[in-house]
């Protein structure tokens, strides 16, 4: 018999950063070979935890890495990329595996079993001539022994769970389906094998508000329900307010501030995280004050000396200049768990109207 | 009051534009589609008009016959009072020149083999608004400092693809600005942009809107974005064709009335992460845009809408009737209960604006 695993995220996991992590990443590079010799990091020098039924979102702008860091994990780089330093998985059952040292099978197991990954552009991860019925079959015999009935019994269980009519849509091509459908059936997909660990890029970029609104509510729903861990991807910061835990900045390569979903919004101590922030207009309430950020990303090719973010960063000193800083524990207010990799985070501060019926809880 | 209706503080002024009842009708392999609806619209000097709704609802339909790029399948579509398909061969040259289009995607609507001095150089020179290619050049200084990219010799020479998107916007604006427009109409020109870069984009051309008063028809599917860059203006919400809802864009963001404009406005996240999880949300009945060859009778968004009542909303189409001043709204439950209908205490009655 088959069912689907409702284990409440309270027994399956503790929320919030305790325990042992499930996936612990330590000093993550990856580089991209670009032709005759050369290389860009893409990624460089990436700590970062995933707790069990933690939601980790990667935010920052276009260039950064967030992809790169996401594909890295589950090795699914492209050939001419490369990955280092240490990835570890703790599976439940206590065994710890090294993700990096991974091939052939043990690699394919963990792809579905352990982790899975929904990729940014919901088309191209299907294949345009099978039916959503063949791409649930497929997947499924390529990793269990389930019966063609048992397949089916679990690919419609975890359709309705994203509330989507299975009768519907076994039948059709990915193509016959709009983009919110498509969007949540490779949610679906990506839970068949109930993988302890979801990585999501850019699950609602391109998709439209009303759309995009019932893909974040189905995600709320099935985490709820089936307590996976997930780092999900993504440059709209209002989605990760609203989806994560915990925020982690990616700028050129690496991790510059991580923290609560409260302190990064409301407390952000790197100005970068700070200038995103600011940029972000919320739709309710008057007119806010806005402010960019000026320049843009720098080239992997060229990176700035010391803190890359120093030449447009408006706290910059000649200091800045000196050294790329490392993450720094905020020492001034309470709680851990908050870095920010920047020297003068002390004199960061973001100025902002708290609801004032909201502001006060921790 | 129709949303062609002026208010006070701009009465004294002719519009720019106006569409009076324009349709557009694409015949399709499912039979016609009215992409545009009988839809009325104005935009004055130095106003923003955003044009707000979700994708195929007919904004860029609406801008293109705005243009002059299509022709309305009826309708009138005027500017500074005259009908632009009645004007003679030169007065519609110039009337092209006055209006001019800002797309999505700035990278295909830039000439790839072309430098930046040459895209800008190209219209004034063939336009004559300019005698010599040496003032041509200063000109193009001129309109890079304008849209905030500087110094300016340092992309004369470059290319489109050497440039970052926001760059390749911002020189797609300097060219808009080549021939002098009185109306820019800005179809999703920030959408492709990161945010950090939106937002200087948008701060670049509400310059233009106050200083040099060029009038904005504002197309985005993010009302967060209407709000920012036409707070001061008006906004107008489509769906499937129609204007559903028109006002000042304070009130169609902090106090709408349509079940349409509430359920967009509520379904956006907020980047407050309390906000955002205590957000009052009310679910619609169906997830599906009906298509436009077969749309559902009466209000077409009744298959969706949760304040459906059957027999009301289903029988005739709701006409866009002011439920209070300034604002109206195509509904009849709002029509005849007013903004009693609503009830909500979540949203304050009044923009605080
Ligand atoms: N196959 C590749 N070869 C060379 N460089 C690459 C390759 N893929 C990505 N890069 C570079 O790596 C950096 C990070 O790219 P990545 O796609 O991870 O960014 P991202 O943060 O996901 O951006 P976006 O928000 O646009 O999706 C960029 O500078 C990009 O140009
Ligand atoms: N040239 C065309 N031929 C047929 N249908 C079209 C054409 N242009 C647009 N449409 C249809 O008209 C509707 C409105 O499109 P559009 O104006 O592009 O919407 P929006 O800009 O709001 O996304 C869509 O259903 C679209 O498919
Ligand atoms: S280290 Fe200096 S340049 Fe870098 S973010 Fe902090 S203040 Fe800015
Ligand atoms: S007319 Fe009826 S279905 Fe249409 S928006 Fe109003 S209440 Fe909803
Ligand atoms: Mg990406
Ligand atoms: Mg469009």
């Amino acid at each position: 018999m088959i069912t689907v695993t409702t284990t409440s995220s309270s027994t399956r996991a503790k929320r919030g950063g305790e325990g042992k992590p499930l996936l612990s990443i330590r000093d993550f590079k990856v580089e991209y070979r670009t032709g005759s010799g050369a290389t860009v990091q893409a990624v460089r020098g990436v700590d970062l935890d995933l707790f069990p039924g933690e939601s980790v979102a990667l935010v920052g702008e276009s260039g950064c890495g967030k992809t790169t860091l996401g594909l890295g994990l589950l090795r699914l780089l492209p050939r001419l990329g490369h990955a280092s330093g240490q990835v570890t998985f703790n599976r439940g059952d206590g065994t710890e595996i090294d993700i990096l040292g991974l091939d052939g099978r043990d690699l394919r197991q963990f792809r579905w079993r352990d982790a899975a990954m929904v990729f940014q552009g919901a088309m191209n991860a299907f294949n345009p001539v099978l039916k959503i019925r063949a791409h649930m079959h497929d997947t499924m015999r390529a990793h269990t022994k389930f019966t063609k009935q048992e397949i089916e019994d679990r690919a419609g269980e975890l359709l309705r769970l994203v509330r989507l009519e299975p009768s519907r849509v076994m039948d059709s091509y990915p193509h016959e389906l709009s983009g919110g459908m498509r969007q949540r059936v490779l949610i679906a997909m990506s839970l068949l094998l109930e993988p302890e660990v979801l990585i999501l890029d850019e699950p609602t970029t391109a998709l439209d508000i009303l759309t995009q609104r019932s893909v974040v509510d189905v995600l709320h729903e099935v985490r709820e329900r089936l307590g996976f861990s997930m780092i999900f991807i993504s440059h709209d910061l209002s989605l990760a307010a609203e989806l994560a835990d915990r925020v982690a900045t990616m700028y050129a390569g690496r991790i510059i501030e991580t923290g609560g979903v409260r302190d990064m919004f409301y407390r952000p101590r790197h100005p970068y995280t700070l200038g995103l922030i600011k940029a972000v207009p919320p739709i309710v309430g008057d007119l806010p004050d806005m402010e960019s950020i000026p320049g843009g990303p720098p080239s992997l090719a060229a990176l700035p000396p010391g803190c890359t973010f120093n030449p447009r960063c408006k706290y910059a000193t000649e200091e800045c200049k000196e050294e790329d800083p490392p993450l720094l524990p905020i020492t001034d207010e309470p709680g851990d768990a908050h870095e920010a990799a920047c020297i003068h985070w002390k004199d960061v501060h973001l100025q902002r109207e708290v609801p004032s019926d909201l502001g006060n809880a921790s | 009051m129709s949303a062609l209706e002026k208010s006070p503080e701009t009465a004294g002024r002719a519009p720019l534009m106006t569409l009076g009842g324009v349709s557009q009708v694409f015949h399709t392999k499912a039979g016609p589609i009215r992409a545009v609806d009988n839809i009325n619209l104005s935009v004055n000097p130095g106003e923003v008009l955003c044009l707000v709704g979700e994708s195929g609802s007919g904004k860029t339909t609406a801008a293109r016959m705005a243009a002059g790029l299509a022709r309305p399948s009826s309708g009138e579509v005027a500017f500074e009072g005259t009908d632009i398909w009645a004007l003679k061969r030169d007065d519609f040259t110039n009337f092209r020149r006055s209006v001019q289009y800002v797309h999505q995607d700035p990278y295909a609507s830039l000439n790839p083999t072309r430098t930046i001095q040459q895209t800008i150089t190209a219209p004034l020179l063939k336009h004559g608004v300019v005698k010599s290619k040496k003032a041509a050049a200063e000109r193009a200084v001129e309109l890079l400092t304008k849209v905030d990219l500087t110094p300016a010799e340092n992309y004369l020479s470059k290319y489109p693809h050497q440039l970052s998107g926001g760059q390749r916007q911002r020189v797609a604006v300097a060219r808009a600005l080549t021939l002098d427009p009185k109306l820019i109409i800005a179809d999703e020109s920030t959408s492709m942009l990161d945010v950090s870069i939106r937002i200087s984009v948008l701060a670049m051309l509400g310059r233009l809107r106050d200083d040099l008063g060029v009038g904005f028809l504002f197309i985005t599917h993010d009302l967060a974005i209407a709000k920012y860059f036409g707070w001061h203006g008006k906004t107008a919400v489509m769906y499937l064709g129609r204007i559903v809802e028109f006002g000042p864009t304070p009130k169609i963001i902090n106090a709408p009335t349509h079940p349409y404009t509430r359920a967009l406005i509520d379904a956006i996240p907020e980047p407050d992460p309390d906000l955002t999880k205590t957000k009052g949300r009310e679910s619609l009945r169906s997830l599906e845009i009906p298509s436009l060859a077969h749309l559902p009778s009466g209000c077409t968004f009744h298959p969706r809408c949760p304040l459906f009542e059957d027999g009301l909303c289903d029988g005739a189409v709701p006409e866009l009737v002011t439920i209070r001043s300034g604002q109206s709204a195509a509904c009849h439950v709002v029509a005849r209960d007013g903004v009693a209908a609503l009830d909500d205490e979540a949203r304050s009655d009044e923009p605080r604006a």
